[in-house]
């Protein structure tokens, strides 16, 4: 990967406490799995950036190097990489997510 | 591009011999699976770990021929 891929993806992560790498944008997705996890954290309403990783073929497969995870898309929480479409979708059926983003001070609506 | 569903099987478990693996075919279209992996290799690993077994035991093919395979893994 080259210097400023590198830097492009650790300015994106150190200054958006959530961060989702994702094929299209939060209103606009362009692939069913960056929908479904986009989703998710606009139902709990998480104030989250986006980034479209369909704009920069760099950051498309740069992205994939920084993590070595082999797919998009890829949430990072406070700097911190908490993984695919799957495993979102799996921690927040079962509670994991609330607990994650409550340990990292992330502010989301809470179910009433 | 596509890849049939027993050479997924069978890359899995030649990484990971113990483990049971149920795979689908979700479109029909030889690009979209499902796999559920269940394995003792996963003990005491976290998810992103135990994704990223199932991922290197695919030898890079994830995210190339093999377009969308949806993991769930699972300790036994």
């Amino acid at each position: 990967m080259d210097q400023q891929t590198n830097e492009l993806i650790k300015n994106e992560i150190e200054n958006n406490e959530v961060c989702l790498f994702m094929k299209g944008t939060p209103d606009a997705p362009q692939c069913g799995f960056s929908m479904a996890v986009s989703n998710i954290l606009k139902m709990l309403e998480i104030n989250f950036k986006g980034v479209n990783v369909l704009e920069n073929q760099n950051l498309r497969e740069g992205i994939k190097a920084y993590s070595d995870w082999p797919t998009i898309p890829q949430l990072y929480v406070n700097n911190e990489f908490i993984g695919g479409c799957d495993i979102i979708k799996e921690m927040y059926e079962n509670g994991e997510l609330i607990k994650l983003l409550e340990s990292k001070n992330i502010n989301f609506k809470k179910k009433k | 591009m596509a890849m049939d569903l027993k050479e997924i099987e069978s890359l899995i478990k030649e990484a990971m011999p113990d483990a049971t693996i149920e795979i689908q075919d979700l479109a029909g279209d030889g690009n979209h699976y499902s796999a559920t992996v269940t394995s003792s290799q996963f003990s005491g690993k976290s998810k992103i770990e135990q994704h990223k077994m199932v991922y290197n035991s695919l030898k890079g093919r994830m995210g190339n021929e093999l377009h969308a395979l949806a993991i769930k893994t699972k300790e036994n």
